[in-house]
């Protein structure tokens, strides 16, 4: 391996060591995780609950039911005996002889039991004309979970970036890393050590919620999410990338950890756009279709769009190369700011001088 | 050799180095002297490339030197800095294993530094944790973790308590007999006088004087001598061809021709006790307020 190379590895593996030995870090890491799967497991119960299951009922010998669907039927010999299993709990209604048109009626505990009067009731036949479409409730989540998962780790390790960054010019240390192996290797080994960070906590969120959708028995929602799971991935790759370099150029521009928040201000916002935007227009295909596009919010935008469908096959692979190319442009100019920035401790460095040669 | 040629810098309009250059030889420990602002630390970072010059060459041994050469160099800047949180083994032998040096070879090394300057109960220790008289040192340990071939350190023994001052003057000798060219910045003139070979003096981001310190400080004036007698040595003003410098009772320090100065020893024989006599060479401090006037 060249000296450049080494001197690359060298940097990343050191920003992933300092990484994991914060606790801060590791932290709101399994938070983070533990907030996905916790999110699948309670969609998993409230989806299932309003679903397959069945309400027992106590049925009075001689009552004939339309249908017992949804119901878990046990029979008894009167009323009375109906009665004590609707109060001890163990039927959660009690279905009786009553003379009138249907020569039935429903006893409850201390609500009207909905459940089983809608397995009792008969309904008009429904037919869906477009079956396949999404819930638009399951469409704004997806966005949400896109969105939420994108934003923070593109925030967590966009800032540890910056951070490192600072710390370096804010302790010195800096001279002795230059002095030894060149800017571009010190830039290119922070962003690769955070970068593979960030990609393994999502590829991690990733494989978390496929297992527990698994395991929750919700597979069919995992088919459906699957493949925009994975392009999730791909586009997180490059889209942090770009963001890193951004984080890093900038945060050379100061040599306090105080100036930090000022100064990658700018980068946060570009961050925080696609985040509100998925938010409020998840179910407008124009925004949507922009914001596949876009560097900055094709990550989320272009995995929403094929979770949707309305992507075709080759679209994905188009954005995928905007985001690499915009990845690369933003690499070369923000290691030019950070090598020109980085001796130049005291006051902020103003972007233009930074800039020039 | 590590010889620096015409090496020119400005920051702005203001220029800082005008036409800077001297040499460094292997196997001298060669001391860089001027006033704050003179520009010792910009030579120093354009000497690791840390820093560009405007025009000029550094090179070693005829050779211009390249990225790959510098990574030889052990630099030990003026404005100190390691990682605080980083545990001092650890941030030592990353240091010197991004200069090049393997895996092995970086801990090995880094254990036999930390074990000379004292900091082996600290090895596992962030550097936060360490006093500042312990940071320092392994600031040297950071500094000479690669084995270097040519030493570069600005004010190596500023913030240095005695025993390390020891330990790092050890270090820096061993590596000029081992044949490393070495230069060190330092504001202490007394410090400079009792370690250096070479001197290169620096004042306005010009070189005003450089070369072996004996020649120097030989150089600076007329031949001066030392005389102390147990009694008064008034009579010395009546003497001819002689200049009084100084004068204390029985001390005098004055400005005579050789000949002269035997005859004055000769008068101070007969006349009393001569606790002692000899040439007094200038003080490095005394050549330097002459060459930065």
């Amino acid at each position: 391996m060249n000296s450049f190379g080494q001197a690359v590895r060298l940097v990343s593996i050191r920003e992933i060591q300092a990484r994991l030995r914060s606790k801060a870090f590791v932290i709101s890491a399994l938070i983070l995780l533990l907030m996905v799967v916790a999110s699948i497991v309670v969609g998993g119960i409230v989806g299932k609950s309003s679903g397959d299951s069945t309400t027992p009922v106590a049925v009075v010998d001689g009552v004939s039911l339309p249908s017992t669907g949804g119901l878990d039927v046990n029979r008894v010999d009167d009323r009375a005996a109906a009665e004590r299993l609707v109060r001890s709990g163990d039927v959660d209604a009690a279905i009786v002889p009553e003379s009138g048109p249907i020569g039935f009626g429903v006893v409850g505990l201390d609500s009207a039991p909905t459940d089983v009067v809608q397995a009792l009731s008969v309904s008009p036949k429904v037919e869906l004309l477009d079956p396949d479409a999404m819930a638009p409730g399951l469409i704004s989540l997806v966005g949400i979970a896109f969105g939420i998962v994108f934003f923070a780790a593109a925030v967590t390790f966009g800032q540890s970036i910056a951070q490192s960054v600072v710390e370096e010019k804010a302790t010195r240390v800096v001279e002795i890393l230059m002095a030894a192996i060149p800017a571009r290797a010190l830039l290119a080994g922070k962003v690769i050590g955070n970068s593979v960070m960030a990609l393994g906590q999502i590829v991690a969120i990733a494989i978390a919620a496929a297992v527990t959708l698994a395991v929750t028995g919700q597979d069919n929602l995992f088919t459906l999410l699957g493949p925009s799971m994975l392009w999730f991935v791909v586009f997180f790759a490059f889209g942090f990338v770009l963001i890193a370099a951004l984080f890093a150029a900038s945060a050379a521009l100061v040599s306090r950890q105080e100036d930090v928040g000022s100064v990658t201000t700018p980068v946060m916002m570009l961050v925080m756009i696609p985040y509100f935007l998925i938010i409020f227009a998840a179910d407008n295909p124009t925004v949507l279709g922009i914001m596949s596009y876009v560097p900055f919010s094709a990550p989320i935008g272009m995995p929403m769009r094929i979770f949707l469908g309305t992507a075709e096959w080759w679209e994905p692979i188009v954005s995928l190369l905007v985001v690499i190319a915009s990845a690369a442009l933003v690499v070369v100019i923000g290691a030019r700011v950070y090598e020109n920035a980085l001796l130049r401790t005291g006051g902020r460095v103003k972007l233009t001088e930074a800039l020039q040669r | 050799m590590l010889s620096v040629e015409g090496v020119t810098k400005h920051f702005g309009d203001r220029l800082v180095l005008d036409d800077v250059a001297f040499t460094v030889g292997r196997g001298r420990l060669t001391g860089f002297v001027g006033g704050n602002g003179a520009g010792k630390t910009t030579t120093m970072r354009i000497m690791l490339g840390v820093l560009d010059a405007d025009s000029g060459s550094v090179s070693i041994d005829g050779q211009a030197i390249g990225p790959a050469d510098r990574r030889r160099f052990g630099y030990m800047p003026e404005e100190r800095g390691l990682y605080p949180k980083m545990p001092v083994a650890e941030q030592v032998t990353y240091l010197a294993r991004l200069h090049g040096v393997d895996r092995r070879a970086a801990a090995a090394r880094t254990a036999e530094l930390l074990e000379r300057l004292e900091l082996t109960q600290h090895a596992d220790d962030p550097v936060e944790k360490l006093s500042l008289g312990n940071q320092q040192r392994v600031q040297v340990a950071a500094a000479l973790a690669h084995r270097p071939e040519v030493l570069v350190l600005d004010e190596p023994f500023s913030g240095l308590d005695p025993m390390a001052v020891d330990t790092v003057l050890g270090v820096l000798r061993e590596a000029a007999a081992d044949g490393a060219p070495v230069l060190f910045s330092s504001h202490q003139l007394d410090v400079v006088e009792r370690l250096c070979d070479d001197v290169v003096v620096i004042a306005d981001g010009r070189i005003r004087a450089a070369g072996p310190q004996e020649e120097l400080r030989r150089a600076a004036g007329p031949a001066a001598w030392e005389l102390l007698v147990d009694g008064d040595v008034a009579w010395l003003r009546e003497e001819p061809d002689v200049h009084v410098r100084e004068f204390d009772g029985g001390y005098a320090v004055f400005e005579a021709s050789e000949p002269v100065a035997q005859r004055v020893l000769q008068r101070a024989v007969t006349t009393g006790t001569v606790g002692s006599f000899g040439p007094r060479v200038a003080r490095l401090s005394e050549v330097f307020r002459e060459v930065v006037r």
